[in-house]
């Protein structure tokens, strides 16, 4: 095997897509491997880490579809690399089972979603937040997901490097929500240097682990069991179905009671180390302006105008959208007297909002869903009604 | 064949009586018993493998005479 | 030889019915491991949904059950990751050939070093008799009440036709022959393929009236010749029987994906970012 190069350890700046920025942030965070299959606007992705791959002796894929994307990755993962996959919303239906999967088996992957406006094929060129709840709800069965959305390009190549990030510290699928607009913008960034990045590599099990004492799904404290490179001669089972901590199915109600609430509280009990956001509120700011990804944009953009003109308003951009915000929106609608939630959908996230807001504020949705982005100023308009 | 071994049911638990041990043996002394299945005459075992290569169930071993 | 090593003794009894032809398809696998000179801590066996399905949990590898029709392509997930380890996928005729059928013609496609093991029990058993894409025409099945109308597949004929470089078939009725198939589609360094042609005595015999383990052997038996004596029968004849044996055998191990791969992993690395 050819040893892993550090990826380009010299700080630079460069100009470059949305998709290429996860490209740069997936091998600055470790990833080694991608399986995908092309789709607009995310191929991009998937020809970049074609390219740059084989050069760090990382594997690239195009598989037959999108369903066996995501099943190589969450193999590549049972072996040992860091592994991500990336896809567009038709695409991204496809993956879901085999997400659900990976959630089961506790495997790190990412799994990128460009969206574009749907149902169905939809607008492929266009943007998009309509796989909001497709990435939380997506699935059969209650499950946790972790969800990002970057709103710039940087944030793109920041966002990634944390997925990478918090699927290896958690043992979970992470996937990172991009648009349309996000995906193909140009914007210059900063690639950071190889030793200012923190890097998470997964919990394994010690070097000289009794094969016949191992628990791949063992319950310690931190609900996160140790993981084994396939290979590593531990010898042990991973199933779809329900398991006891010997990986083994079980078909026990209490078996899948105590599985279902490690996999539920292994995220819940470290909220803060998930849950990531920026703000701009002020005392006497009596509207907020609350986004995620592209719009975001947007919103940030007429909130700093309205602002000049002594508008009471300021912006909340949430960069993890699932779990949700829950207690930071409560405390922000006791804070202020509206908040506005615009979205490139017919009014998905905003649902999480009123419920977490729960009477405390106004919320109001300013809602663009056939492929346009949310105008500044009709964010402005709104904001000068209510104000 | 080599000769010194014989046909033992090493875990007659797992014996599902289906009875392909039976249909398979040259000197016909398996049969299909109650629950599993038994050995009717082992001195006529020729240790041949037949049933222990084909048992489903992983019932049955070919050991060494010392061994039943 | 001890073949115990290679199951899971304590999940012992497995759950197959009465008669059913995996355990002997399992019972000849691990025997033919144990005379390669693979190493079990470097082998990975995958599966995916149905009777096949649980194949992976009796055997003491790394195993990896996965969802229906998909154990290809984690393997092939697998495999790439580390080449090293040798990759197994047991699969069902119904997880391989219909929900799966894709990523099963296109992992022969690429050639990449797998060693697939369908087992052909011609039904969906665990779900309750159901028609499969190995199911003869005008065969009775739950879902096929009043004759199956579909064609069945030549599944050989199909992943040989994809490029898989090593395709053989074998019966449970002669477990010394399955044993030699898949010793040589393990040694084979390329994509094999094995089907195995196993008999459900309860989800498909029961409904077919076809008897109990043992006369579905028989019939096994009479439906087969060996594959050089198939080849001498007429065009019609053949239509009769299913010939049994490596039914193809292409020795290249260059062309093998991940050494392709790696071929392209030196080639870049030889003369800087393209």
């Amino acid at each position: 095997m050819m040893k892993t190069k550090i990826f380009r350890p010299e700080k630079r700046a460069v100009l470059i897509q949305g998709d290429q920025a996860v490209v740069e942030g997936a091998l600055a965070a470790g990833v080694e491997f991608f399986a995908g299959y092309p789709i607009t606007p995310a191929s991009e992705i998937a020809e970049g880490f074609a390219r740059e791959l084989p050069k760090i002796g990382g594997k690239f894929l195009q598989m037959e579809d999108e369903i066996a994307g995501m099943a190589a990755v969450v193999g590549a993962s049972l072996a040992g690399k860091k592994a991500i996959t990336a896809t567009s919303g038709p695409g991204f239906a496809l993956k879901q089972e085999n997400l659900g999967f990976a959630t089961m088996v506790e495997a790190p992957v990412v799994v990128v979603n460009v969206q574009r406006v749907g149902p169905s094929t939809g607008l492929p060129t266009s943007p998009s937040q309509g796989d909001v709840m497709q990435a939380r709800w997506g699935r059969n069965g209650d499950q946790e997901i972790i969800a990002l959305a970057p709103a710039s390009v940087t944030e793109s190549y920041e966002l990634t490097i944390k997925a990478v990030n918090l699927s290896e510290k958690f043992r979970q699928p992470v996937v990172l929500m991009l648009d349309e607009v996000i995906g193909h913008l140009r914007e210059k960034i900063y690639l950071s240097t190889s030793d200012e990045i923190e890097i998470i590599d997964r919990k394994r099990p010690a070097a000289d682990q009794d094969p016949d004492q191992y628990l791949p799904y063992q319950l310690t404290d931190d609900l996160i069991p140790p993981m084994a490179d396939y290979g590593s001669g531990l010898k042990y089972h991973t199933s779809g179905l329900f398991h006891d901590q010997s990986g083994f199915p079980d078909g026990k109600n209490e078996t899948a009671k105590l599985m279902q609430d490690r996999l539920h509280n292994k995220l819940h009990n470290n909220l803060d180390q998930i849950i990531l956001y920026q703000k701009d509120i002020r005392k006497d700011d009596r509207v907020a302006v609350l986004s995620y990804g592209s719009a975001a944009r947007t919103a940030i953009s007429a909130v700093n105008t309205g602002r000049k003109d002594n508008l009471k308003a300021g912006w909340f951009k949430l960069q993890t959208i699932w779990p949700f915000a829950e207690k930071e929106v409560a405390e922000l609608a006791a804070q202020v007297e509206t908040i506005i939630v615009p979205e490139l959908n017919q009014g998905q996230l905003i649902r999480e909002v009123k419920r977490a807001a729960a009477g405390q504020a106004k919320v109001l949705g300013i809602n663009s869903y056939a492929g346009e982005l949310i105008k500044p100023e009709e964010i402005r308009a709104l904001l000068e009604e209510v104000l | 064949m080599a000769r010194g071994e014989r046909i033992q049911i090493a875990h007659p638990g797992w014996c599902k009586n289906c009875g392909i041990c039976v249909s398979v043996c040259p000197t016909d002394i398996l049969i299909t018993g109650k629950k599993s299945v038994e050995i009717l005459d082992l001195e006529k075992c020729i240790g041949c493998h037949n049933c222990e290569l084909i048992c489903p169930d992983f019932v049955l071993k070919v050991v060494a005479n010392d061994e039943n | 030889m001890d073949f115990e090593k290679y199951l899971r003794m304590d999940k012992l009894p497995h759950i197959w019915c009465p008669g059913c032809g995996h355990g002997t398809i399992l019972n000849s696998f691990i025997r033919a491991f144990a005379e390669s000179d693979f190493d079990q801590d470097k082998t990975v066996v995958i599966s995916g949904i149905g009777c096949s399905g649980r194949a992976t949990g009796y055997l003491n590898f790394d195993t990896l059950h996965t969802t229906h029709g998909r154990a290809i392509a984690f393997a092939t997930g697998v495999k790439m990751a580390n080449p090293e380890l040798n990759v197994i996928v047991m699969t069902g005729d119904g997880d391989g050939s219909a929900i799966g059928g894709n990523h099963l013609i296109h992992a022969a496609r690429r050639n990449i070093d797998l060693t697939v093991i369908l087992f052909n029990n011609q039904i969906y058993g665990m779900t309750g008799g159901q028609f499969s894409p190995m199911t003869p025409t005008g065969d009775l099945a739950s879902t096929a009440p009043y004759g199956n109308i579909d064609q069945n597949f030549n599944l050989a004929e199909l992943v040989a036709g994809a490029g898989g470089t090593f395709i053989a078939r074998g019966a449970t009725f002669d477990p010394r022959q399955l044993k030699k198939l898949y010793l040589a589609a393990l040694k084979h360094k390329g994509f094999s393929f094995v089907e195995s042609l196993s008999q459900c005595p309860v989800s498909y015999g029961r409904q077919n009236k076809a008897g109990d383990a043992v006369e579905m052997l028989k019939k096994q038996e009479e439906d087969t010749i060996n594959f050089k004596k198939w080849q001498q029968l007429s065009t019609e004849e053949k239509k009769l029987k299913y010939p049994l044996g490596i039914l193809k055998e292409l020795d290249n191990p260059e062309s093998e994906y991940t050494v392709r791969y790696q071929k392209i992993i030196e080639q870049v690395n030889n003369e800087g970012a393209l």
